[in-house]
């Protein structure tokens, strides 16, 4: 490695937030949130609203930080999700009975499967170009993105798809005693791969790949194989998030949440996942998702406008990715 | 000098922009046989004007690219650099120079701090300008309320048309202020890149940004010409787009930033820095118009647009991979 990418790699892994500020800096907002908005901001309605809006972000930032973590971006996650998401609806408004029965749940069941598949497909399309062909990933994820978003407003003709069956909307919108349906689902996505990512080989390699790519290959490791698996994850991540935003808006479109594309990244890189690759945990993203999450609930309730919300978030990376910088110049 | 001239033309024969020349070239012949309106002067500055826009950001992003860095925060910066340059304009009252004064100067002070914080804070230019994009695009909006300005100036709405002439029976033609603007900023980033000390400076950095500071490179104040240009860029693309468009709009240019970066790596500039020419960069540019405006032409329904210029895209990295590929291969066999 050169030494420029060396030292690059150090500022980057200095420059990440670190858990122990993270939790101060919640901690601050909780005072600051506590003084100003008083007992409405930690009333069981607030949390639950809270809790009803991580998930969607959540999901969507799991999947950036997986391609993150290995030294390359998917700018294709959120056209992948409209794409799947389009698909289930389109099986779903078309081909349900009007009958509850078997047919009923099957349909539901074969939509989601078809939704998955098809973000499994752009997954391994991603993959291939990346690990096979030696495209740069901004590169390659930049034209699946636009491919799958051209996919998605050709067949869709630009049109709004909606009106699904309750199973359908509950995940979305259901709780169950008291935790919203979507933000279970965001564990049960972020507990298996925090796992994977800390103790299976296949994690392990993920992180050597963000490091080195090259000394990881002349180590024996079928880089292409892993990244090609990893796009997959990737991708399919995109397709729970698709079945999460469909079910909450009871609709899908071709160009629904297109402003999340680069918070998933300011909140990965707010997580100290390393923007280079190579470090960075699941519990990391969590805390900076929630931490999101609150300044923009708060302002909800200061009744200050969700761009203010925007312009502190950025504020926020700013600070968060200094601090190492001036705590180093503390230690001289 | 004959010599020299094939030696250089075998080197250019080689190159990625002799590659995206030939598609181009193979795309503009069959869409002029397919299609007669296409190969006419009149769409020629009608692709000009609404290309502009796209054209001079690519620039300003193309010379970031070539130092090294990335930038994508210039879609807020214009959008920010347009608002208060014509709103500022409506109350007191302008004049070309003044409007293009004053965007130029939200623009690079924009670009400037940046540079500042990429350089003094040691944050990654990546990091640091999706923040900036954050701010400045949320304080836009929350302090103007995100309303459109549709009342300009009766001089900029009307524009300027230089070098009129007729063509044809009722066809005038004419150099507008998009065009004008697009030409300028292509010369003068021609110009930077290649025939000023800055330009082999800023190659260097981009190149190996340790070896250029111990050669007592200033990389700071590098960096924000760099930056700073980029941010000029945006305000000068921010004015002939409002021009273009007659209004203000503080919402739509935030998200196009991903068009311009496709149309300069398309034109070959590397992520890693230190590589990137002005030519590419316009075949770049030239490659995405075409085939925009060659899918409206033949006729395809435009929702399908966006679907071609991903296959394009998509067809063409992965190409110019592979033969990248390719030749490492033959070399270390040989």
């Amino acid at each position: 490695m050169s030494n420029a990418s060396l030292r690059r790699r150090m500022v980057g892994l200095a420059g990440s937030g670190t858990v122990g500020t993270l939790l101060l800096l919640l901690l601050a907002l909780w005072v600051v949130f506590a003084i100003t908005i008083g007992d409405r901001f930690f009333s069981a309605n607030t949390l639950q609203s809270m809790a009803f809006q991580m998930p969607e972000l959540g999901i969507l930032s799991l999947a950036m930080m997986l391609a993150l973590l290995s030294g390359g971006l998917n700018l294709s996650i959120i056209a992948t999700a409209n794409l799947s998401g389009l698909t289930i609806a389109f099986l779903l408004t078309r081909y349900i009975p009007g009958s509850q029965g078997i047919a009923w749940v099957g349909i539901q069941a074969l939509a989601i499967a078809a939704g998955f598949a098809v973000a499994a497909l752009v997954g391994l399309l991603n993959g291939f170009v990346i690990a096979y062909l030696g495209v740069s990933p901004i590169l390659a994820t930049l034209g699946t993105m636009t491919l799958c978003k051209g996919v998605a407003i050709g067949l869709s003709r630009g049109n709004v798809v909606s009106g699904f069956p309750d199973p359908i909307v509950f995940i979305g919108n259901g709780t169950v005693f008291g935790v919203p349906f979507a933000l279970i689902i965001l564990a049960f996505c972020a507990f298996p791969i925090a796992l994977m990512l800390n103790a299976t080989p296949f994690g392990a390699k993920v992180y050597m790949i963000g490091s080195n790519e090259q000394a990881t290959r002349y180590s024996g490791v079928n880089t292409r194989a892993v990244l090609l698996k990893l796009y997959v994850l990737s991708s399919l991540l995109a397709g729970v998030a698709a079945v999460v935003m469909l079910a909450r808006f009871n609709s899908a479109n071709a160009a629904y949440g297109e402003s999340y594309l680069l918070v998933t990244i300011l909140a990965a890189v707010l997580g100290g996942i390393d923007p280079f690759g190579g470090f960075g945990k699941v519990g990391g993203l969590m805390l900076a998702l929630i931490i999101l999450q609150v300044i923009s609930s708060a302002f909800n309730l200061l009744n200050l406008s969700q761009f203010l919300t925007l312009a502190i978030w950025g504020g926020i990376l700013i600070v968060v990715a200094a601090v190492p910088h001036f705590a180093g110049k503390m230690l001289r | 000098m004959p010599k020299a001239h094939v030696a250089s033309f075998g080197r250019f024969r080689r190159s990625h922009e002799f590659w995206l020349l030939l598609v181009i070239l193979g795309l503009c012949a069959g869409l002029g046989f397919a299609n007669a309106q296409f190969l006419t002067l009149q769409n020629l500055f009608d692709l000009l004007t609404s290309y502009a826009f796209v054209g001079i950001l690519a620039l300003g992003l193309l010379v970031v690219l070539i130092a090294g860095g990335i930038d994508i925060s210039f879609t807020a910066t214009a959008s920010v650099a347009q608002y208060v340059t014509l709103s500022l304009a409506n109350a007191y009252g302008a004049n070309w120079i003044s409007v293009f004064a004053i965007a130029i100067g939200i623009g690079g002070a924009l670009g400037a701090l940046n540079a500042v914080f990429i350089q003094k804070l040691r944050i990654p230019s990546i990091i640091v300008s999706i923040a900036t994009l954050n701010i400045f695009y949320g304080l836009l909006i929350f302090f103007t309320g995100g309303k459109y300005i549709y009342s300009l100036p009766d001089w900029f709405a009307t524009g300027i048309f230089w070098f009129e002439f007729e063509w044809g029976k009722d066809s005038s033609y004419g150099v507008n202020l998009q065009i004008l603007a697009l030409a300028l900023a292509f010369l003068v980033t021609w110009l930077l890149l290649n025939r000023t000390n800055i330009g082999r400076q800023i190659y260097a950095m981009g190149g190996n940004a340790d070896a250029a500071q111990r050669l007592g490179f200033h990389v700071f104040g590098l960096n924000i010409l760099v930056y700073g240009y980029m941010g000029v860029m945006a305000g000068i693309a921010s004015l002939i787009q409002a021009q273009l468009a007659q209004s203000v709009a503080p919402t739509v240019l935030v998200g196009k930033e991903l068009d311009v970066v496709a149309a300069v790596v398309l034109g070959g500039a590397s992520l890693m820095g230190g590589v990137g020419t002005v030519l590419g960069t316009f075949l770049g540019l030239t490659l995405l118009a075409v085939l925009q405006n060659g899918i409206i032409l033949l006729g395809v329904s435009s929702y399908w647009s966006p679907f071609f210029v991903g296959l394009v895209i998509l067809i063409s990295v992965s190409a110019t991979a592979w033969s990248q590929r390719e030749r490492r291969t033959r070399s270390a066999r040989a």
